[in-house]
């Protein structure tokens, strides 16, 4: 009988079948996607948070252990396990050389990324090459990988796994397993049935995009919990940021995302400004935008900036609407020209003159302006004018399965012998709210090669059981 | 379609007043516009090679940043396997394609004379052509000559032949000609890029970096030392050593020829030369290396990643290939059969690849060496001006 079952295809999944092969068990992994577009979420990543004492090849200065959990705790606003957060930040500090010897190659910070230079190790050419790299030292091990397998359910004797059924009625059997299939972001249907209705009538998440995969369907997760086992997170939360309404409705990935609005201001359908653009600085400030949007009628909104602002910002994956009179770029993103025009207007006039820095959080700001803008406020008056369409773009989901620092399942409480868990289907446990770069590919590492690791060894335990 | 934007656009930009009208786009050079503004918002691909750090520096990708980062592409692969907005994306990125497939178009665009760009296009049939003509120019010359092609009075010495004043002033006229007509055309080049490269001189230090790229082959070391893709995402230093032997296999045997010249003009000493004479040492240890390296370059072009690149170039890859590899194969065949009734057939065979080759070097596959050297020099040029790109990131 097979050892290890891994279930998922991107970087937690195969820590994990890695990690188990390493330690000498038979690993099988069911890949839901085709081979092109394998990886999960994973592809799209290009970062691990990594706590360091001192300069490291790619990373400079030093990131401590306390200081990383309290950026930790900042982001989540308290809602973290510290023993699992701890133990996760100490994962990131030596589990690079393990990386490496499976073809993982690190780059210095990107042009545009270099505010995470301290604090983030870059995988040269992203996620997709780390998956690769993953995926080849896996194959080159003796893993046995199946793609186009995605399971539906999980046959369990009482708290033990026994069994992985697939969509196509397989039924596969292993000493233990891993689940490492991701999150609900992608079911159309659970986002709607999260996100409700508004008092508008609408359904907001049906305008919602997909940053990431379209194979995270939540199909085991809801499975998973229907047969008991212990959930963690806020099925109604999900990580978003803005991005360009034009982007595809999955795998926009991290090229989609519209880095000015700091500076300039966003006006929703109605032409009407309604947050503080200037709030901080936009790395610190971009997640909370596609909330923000999600709230305004039709959940779009509209990033408004002048010639001025023109090569301040990561440049966008598509062109601008353009114009060279306010009225003119209304009409042509289908915004009602004289409340445009009126808006505009208005933050000019209310902006103070100031000494502009778009590197620290310089005196512009408005006066008698509400919302007010409290860094950065120029007056928008230099054409051409560039307007760009807000749409919410959901990362990820945070609602997952309870895990203890072993990684196992868990049951009333009470963790399963044989069935593991790790990535984003628990990042939850770590990371109940917020976000900062690169936490996710953390956990993910930590807890994939954890849960590898004793998933080898709870399928040893079964053969020795068996045995005896 | 893509030609009627782009004029749409100008005449967008004129009755604007802008000051700069944006050059008309081919398609080909549209399609690397449009996926180099998916990448310059993407970036995860800068350690691989010289493309990104470059790309970074543009907002936008006029004619000449697109032939610029189009020569500079080492067509390595590395970006395709690494890219979330590879084909099946609906992004349909593919750099190492687009990248080609402008190339090509760079090297026809500044052909000289350019009339004769046109030879770039059908390519194998301009190798084919130039094979036949060189062979049925010596045959023809050797059966006028010695009377006979099998054996004859030749007492294993060639120019009792082909006397040597006759083979300089065949060949002299054509490798001028080739040099000539390639400086013309990476001059028509330089002047087009160099304004959209930070317009600043050469100096010292950037030739010094172009040229450890150039003879390094820097760029297919996959940025992190472990070689470039070529069947799959798995990284090989294969490509990168059989060019190697390409490259100063070809260098030796130039080397050699150089030598002669000089041994003949200056010391009176003539051909043919023996071993361990330094011409003849050149010589067989670059042909042999020709060989292997032009051998090797083959195999792993048919087994090439189907996306890499652009097909319709492939016969020109493998022409050229062929022919380096006939060249130092029939130089070594007539070494070792000098002393046989056949040396007048191997001397032609010999001589009319070598014709081929020379003939052909200015609009053939050779012209990637000298337009990428080129993009080297200028990247390594503009990456030492400060860029004037300031983004709130950083």
């Amino acid at each position: 009988m097979l050892d290890v079952l891994v279930i998922g295809g991107g970087n937690a999944a195969l820590c994990a079948a890695l990690m188990a092969r390493e330690a000498g068990a038979s690993v099988t992994l069911l890949e839901a996607a085709p081979r092109e577009w394998r990886g999960g979420n994973s592809q799209h990543t290009r970062n691990l948070r990594c706590m360091h004492d001192a300069p490291q090849d790619v990373l400079v200065d030093a990131y401590p252990e306390e200081e990383y959990w309290q950026d930790l705790l900042k982001v989540t606003g308290g809602i973290t396990n510290e023993a699992l957060a701890r133990l996760t930040i100490r994962a990131s500090s030596n589990c690079r050389d393990w990386m490496r010897k499976h073809g993982v190659h690190f780059q210095p910070p990107l042009s545009g990324a270099l505010h995470v230079a301290r604090t983030n190790a870059f995988f040269m050419g992203g996620g997709k090459a780390l998956v690769n790299a993953y995926f080849r030292s896996a194959e080159k091990l003796g893993v046995q990988i199946r793609y186009d397998t995605a399971v539906v359910s999980v046959e369990l004797d009482g708290d033990r796994f026994v069994a992985a059924c697939t969509a196509s009625g397989e039924r596969i059997e292993a000493r233990s397993c891993v689940l490492a299939a991701g999150g609900f972001e992608s079911n159309r249907d659970w986002l709607r049935e999260a996100w409700g209705q508004n008092g508008r009538g609408e359904w907001p998440s049906d305008n919602f995009l997909i940053r990431g995969t379209r194979f995270n369907q939540g199909v085991l997760l809801k499975s998973m919990m229907e047969a008991g086992a212990d959930s963690i997170g806020d099925p109604t939360q999900a990580h978003m940021v803005a991005i360009d309404a034009r982007a595809p409705l999955y795998d926009g990935g991290i090229c989609t995302r519209i880095d000015c609005v700091s500076l300039g201001v966003v006006v929703n359908r109605e032409a009407q400004r309604f947050y503080d653009e200037g709030e901080d600085f936009w790395p610190k400030r971009y997640a909370i935008w596609g909330r923000l949007v999600a709230q305004q009628p039709g959940q779009i909104g509209y990033s408004i900036i002048d010639q001025k602002a023109i090569g301040r910002f990561m440049p966008p994956v598509f062109a601008g609407v353009t114009a060279n009179t306010l009225a003119e770029l209304a009409s042509r993103l289908g915004l009602p020209e004289r409340a445009f025009v009126h808006t505009v207007e208005a933050y000019n006039a209310a902006c103070r003159p100031g000494s502009f820095d778009h590197t620290a959080l310089d005196d512009c700001r408005t006066e008698g302006l509400t919302p007010a803008k409290t860094h950065w406020a120029r007056p928008i008056d230099t054409p051409p004018y560039y307007g760009y369409a807000l749409k919410p773009g959901v990362t990820f989901t945070y609602l997952g399965l309870k895990v203890n620092d072993k990684s196992a399942v868990h049951f009333g409480g009470r963790p399963s012998p044989n069935l593991f868990v790790a990535g984003e289907m628990m990042a939850g446990n770590v990371l109940g709210q917020g976000y900062t770069a690169g936490v996710g590919m953390s956990i993910g590492t930590a807890f994939g090669r954890i849960a590898g690791t004793q998933a080898a060894l709870a399928a040893l335990k079964e053969f020795e059981h068996a045995a005896a | 379609m893509q030609q009627l934007e782009s004029l749409a656009r100008e005449a967008v930009a004129l009755a604007a007043g802008s000051r700069t009208v944006i050059p008309i786009l081919s398609a080909r050079e549209a399609e690397v516009g449009r996926q180099m503004q998916i990448c310059n918002a993407c970036r995860y691909c800068e350690g691989f090679c010289a493309v990104f750090p470059a790309m970074t520096r543009r907002l936008e990708f006029g004619k000449a940043d697109i032939h610029f980062l189009a020569n500079l592409c080492h067509n390595c692969g590395a970006c395709l396997h690494a890219c979330q907005y590879a084909p099946p994306h609906e992004f349909a990125v593919n750099v190492p394609q687009a990248m080609a497939q402008v190339r090509g178009q760079t090297y026809v665009d500044y052909a000289w004379p350019p009339a004769l760009g046109a030879l770039y296009q059908r390519n194998g049939l301009t190798l084919s052509l130039a094979l036949a003509t060189g062979l049925a120019l010596f045959l023809i010359l050797a059966v006028a000559v010695n009377g006979t092609l099998w054996g004859g009075q030749l007492g294993g010495n060639f120019y009792n032949l082909f006397p040597h004043n006759l083979l300089v002033g065949l060949f002299a006229p054509v490798f001028l000609f080739a040099t000539l007509a390639l400086a013309m055309g990476v001059r028509g080049f330089w002047r087009d890029v160099t304004p959209a490269t930070s317009g600043a001189p050469l100096s010292g230090p950037a030739a010094a970096e172009a040229t450890d790229a150039v003879l390094r082959l820097k760029y297919l070391d996959g940025g992190h030392g472990m070689g470039c893709n070529n069947d799959d995402d798995a990284f090989t230093l294969a490509r990168r050593r059989f060019h190697h032997f390409t490259f100063y296999g070809f260098l030796l045997c130039f080397a050699a020829t150089s030598v002669a010249t000089i041994y003949h003009y200056a010391f009176g000493w003539t051909a043919p030369y023996e071993l361990p004479s330094l011409p003849k040492l050149l010589g067989v240890v670059g042909g042999v290396s020709l060989m292997i390296g032009t051998a090797g370059l083959w195999h792993l072009n048919r087994r090439r990643h189907p996306l890499h690149g652009d097909a319709v170039q492939r016969p020109m890859d493998l022409g050229f290939i062929a022919l380096l590899f006939l060249t130092s194969a029939s130089g070594l065949a007539l070494w070792l059969g000098r002393g046989t009734p056949a040396l007048a057939v191997l001397l032609c065979l010999h001589l009319g690849a070598v014709m081929a080759l020379f003939a052909t070097l200015p609009y053939g596959k050779f012209g990637h060496g000298i337009f990428r050297s080129a993009a080297l020099l200028r990247h390594a040029i503009e990456k030492r001006q400060p860029n004037t790109i300031g983004l709130a990131a950083d």
